[in-house]
């Protein structure tokens, strides 16, 4: 008896300990350390300017914050060898967020003691929301890459990259009408998360005003997010032509896979959420084919900005694939390279504070030519730019297998 | 009418999973008198037993099951040996956090070894065109669900009413002390119900992760809650109670979600239990006991 308790004693501990090695681990393997900045001081004569960056690493929305933690590395890297902006080097903090509101708001603080003068984050809607009050409070510029719920830039001194819910449900109402792709939509959401139900309620009232008939409309909420049969069999019997996801791409994957297995054909559309979700259907890869959604970047257009970043994107990460979120995280970095050079900020020694206070009057005045497009923002913090529909191709490879890609549309 | 019978049958293939893990919960509450609210994260570690197994080349599908069931019968066993043996004549209380303890121990060893991110799950029947009965579609993966947990349950009543050991765990379950002193071993039939509910748990998982195709952390933590659900449903210690209430939770579950409200079904599902405990406390097949003065 003595003995085995002293085993499980042994063993808990060693399980309490296993977490702690590798949670230092992961600090080092997903954050610049700023330390390391400091060494390059002597070389850049206005200092070195922390910026930080908050977003999922790891986790169910992990695709997302890598790829924006990625897009964002490169182009301080760029603008680094470049000399910098107004002779400032800047650096990356990213801490990772789980894509969880309370983890967010403790990696903030994080980067607050690290000196932090610029928040670039954060990458999901619901964190994001959490650390915009606390920037708020403490008046320190954010700029979320990829934020897209309404309430993520309430707040004067935050702006976005993306495009935000509501706009991603009017303009994906008004594609599918004046490019005749359907006449009858179903839609099916998550009514527990305020990503989905902001895109679905605006696209809800712009399908009307475009005379899109939504004949069903189901949800499900984050308890219940695996078995979709009976919301597919209610959208095969209500005879639309096309489902409308507005969700992230895990449930849209097990809705292509339940549905194919419940025979339904339909056309599927969706918005930014279902990035990821060639990588995430695996071995069905196939059932994407033809898929729909709206996104601003696509990485095989062909003008020359795209070209450039995705082949620079490709040799920087082991020839991974930009996705839109990359191309934020990128266009974010430049945007406040721009505003920075528009409000004459020379000294990274300014505080956060003030130098708050001349990027949110300066957002407003710049013009980025981005990988996402041509953007300008108003004081609200909504950029204003063109959106692009893509979808989803099937190449067979040689052994079988196949692999998909976006095009543009 | 049509579309009824595909609701319906969805719902008792959703309901089969759900009673082979209520299952667990209600044979070791039974006989133990405690709730595992670990029988969860055992299934999540079946899952990633067997899509682990199946990801190497040279495994074929039934014996990545067999392994999954193998590493979760052992788990099962030796949770039962490591965390509750030592804490028999503790409080419930303390049994009850425990197991809750494990629950969370589980979980997070499962997130450093995979990451919380889910995986794409390949089907244990790939390839296999649905059915259609009568205008009927079915998917293959709702058919083997429906038939797996039929046969197991047939066989588990069988065992428990016929077999020694079976009877062993009646008795055990009727009374603790005069089972011992009629010559049974109770630690060792209590180990056996530990690890035929941790077996059916990785039979569910093999079936719950085939019907919808992802694996992750968190895979068993909501199924273990609504079949908890259905073993309190159907009375929670009793064997067929398990089996009715875990077919009808599915099949209420379902039919609320197409008929009433699919963002209402969870709310309508727990309305559900409340009004069936405040009718029947002890559940639809509990027994009723009656403390002698």
């Amino acid at each position: 008896m003595k003995l085995s308790k002293k085993i499980l004693a042994l063993g808990l501990a060693a399980c309490m300990t296993v977490p702690m090695f590798t949670a230092c681990g992961n600090d080092a393997g997903t954050s610049t350390d700023p330390a390391d900045g400091g060494a390059s001081d002597s070389t850049a004569e206005g200092g070195t300017l922390v910026i930080g960056g908050i977003g999922p690493i790891t986790g169910g929305a992990a695709v997302y914050g890598n790829a924006v933690k990625n897009g964002i590395q490169l182009a301080v890297d760029e603008i680094n060898a470049a000399g910098g902006v107004n002779g400032m080097k800047l650096v990356l903090d990213f801490q990772d967020d789980e894509h969880n509101e309370e983890k967010a708001v403790n990696a903030y603080n994080t980067l607050k003691d690290n000196d932090m003068k610029i928040l670039i984050g954060t990458v999901t809607s619901n964190p994001c929301i959490a650390v915009a009050a606390e920037s708020a409070k403490d008046n320190i510029f954010q700029l979320t890459p990829s934020g897209s719920a309404v309430e993520c830039v309430a707040n004067d001194n935050a702006f976005r990259i993306c495009f935000n819910d509501p706009n991603q449900g009017t303009a994906s109402a008004q594609y599918i009408a004046q490019n005749g792709v359907a006449t009858k939509v179903a839609v099916i959401y998550d009514s527990s998360d305020v990503y989905s139900t902001g895109i679905y309620e605006k696209f809800n009232s712009e399908a009307a005003a475009q005379g899109l008939e939504v004949v069903a409309a189901e949800a499900f909420t984050a308890d219940s997010k695996t078995d979709f049969s009976v919301q597919i069999q209610k959208v095969q019997e209500s005879g639309a032509e096309l489902l409308f996801l507005p969700i992230y791409y895990q449930e849209a994957a097990l809705i292509l896979q339940q549905a194919d297995k419940a025979g339904l054909s339909i056309k599927y559309f969706g918005c930014d959420g279902l990035d990821g979700l060639i990588d995430q259907l695996g071995d069905d890869v196939a059932l994407a084919k033809g898929v729909m959604l709206l996104t601003p970047f696509a990485a095989d257009a062909t003008d020359d900005k795209t070209v450039a970043f995705t082949t620079a994107y490709k040799a920087a990460y082991n020839n991974e694939v930009p996705i839109q979120f990359a191309a934020d995280g990128y266009d974010a970095v430049y945007a406040v390279k721009a505003a920075i050079e528009k409000a004459g900020i020379t000294d990274a020694s300014i505080s956060a504070s003030d130098l708050c206070d001349a990027l949110k009057t300066a957002m407003t005045e710049i013009t980025l030519e981005g990988v996402t497009g041509t953007i300008t923002w108003s004081a609200d913090g909504e950029p204003t730019k063109d959106p692009k529909a893509m979808e989803i191709v099937i190449t067979e490879n040689e052994d079988g297998t196949k692999t998909g890609s976006y095009a543009a549309l | 009418m049509m579309s009824f019978i595909t609701y319906l049958v969805n719902g008792i293939s959703l309901g089969s999973i759900y009673a082979l893990i209520a299952l667990g919960y209600t044979m070791v509450y039974g006989i133990a008198k405690m709730l595992n609210f670990a029988h969860g994260d055992i299934i999540m570690v079946g899952g990633f037993t067997i899509f682990t197994a199946m990801s190497t080349a040279w495994c074929p599908v039934w014996l990545s099951v067999i392994i999954g069931i193998i590493v979760c019968t052992v788990l099962g066993v030796l949770v039962e040996k490591v965390a509750y043996k030592p804490l028999r004549n503790a409080p419930p209380l303390a049994v009850l956090i425990t197991a809750i303890g494990v629950s969370y121990l589980l979980q997070n060893v499962a997130l450093l070894i995979f990451g919380s991110a889910a995986q794409s799950f390949t089907s244990i029947v790939k390839n296999v065109a649905p059915v259609t009965i009568g205008g009927v579609t079915v998917s293959m993966e709702t058919v083997i669900s429906i038939i797996v947990s039929v046969v197991i349950m047939i066989c588990l009543t069988f065992f428990i009413n016929k077999t020694k050991a079976g009877k062993a765990m009646l008795a055990v379950a009727e009374d603790k002390g005069a089972a011992e002193l009629m010559g049974i071993n109770v630690n060792s039939t209590i180990s056996l119900t530990f690890a035929i509910g941790s077996a059916l748990a990785a039979v569910a998982s093999a079936l719950l992760c085939s019907s919808y195709p992802q694996i992750s952390p968190y895979t068993g933590s909501m199924p273990g809650i609504k079949a908890f659900v259905a073993a309190v449903f159907g009375g929670i210690g009793s064997i067929p109670g398990a089996m009715i209430g875990g077919i009808l939770l599915g099949i209420i579950e379902n039919l609320s979600k197409a008929y009433i409200s699919s963002q209402l079904s969870d709310a309508i599902v727990f309305l559900v239990l409340i009004v069936v405990l405040i009718v029947k406390p002890t559940g639809i097949m509990g027994k009723k006991i009656n403390e002698k003065v």
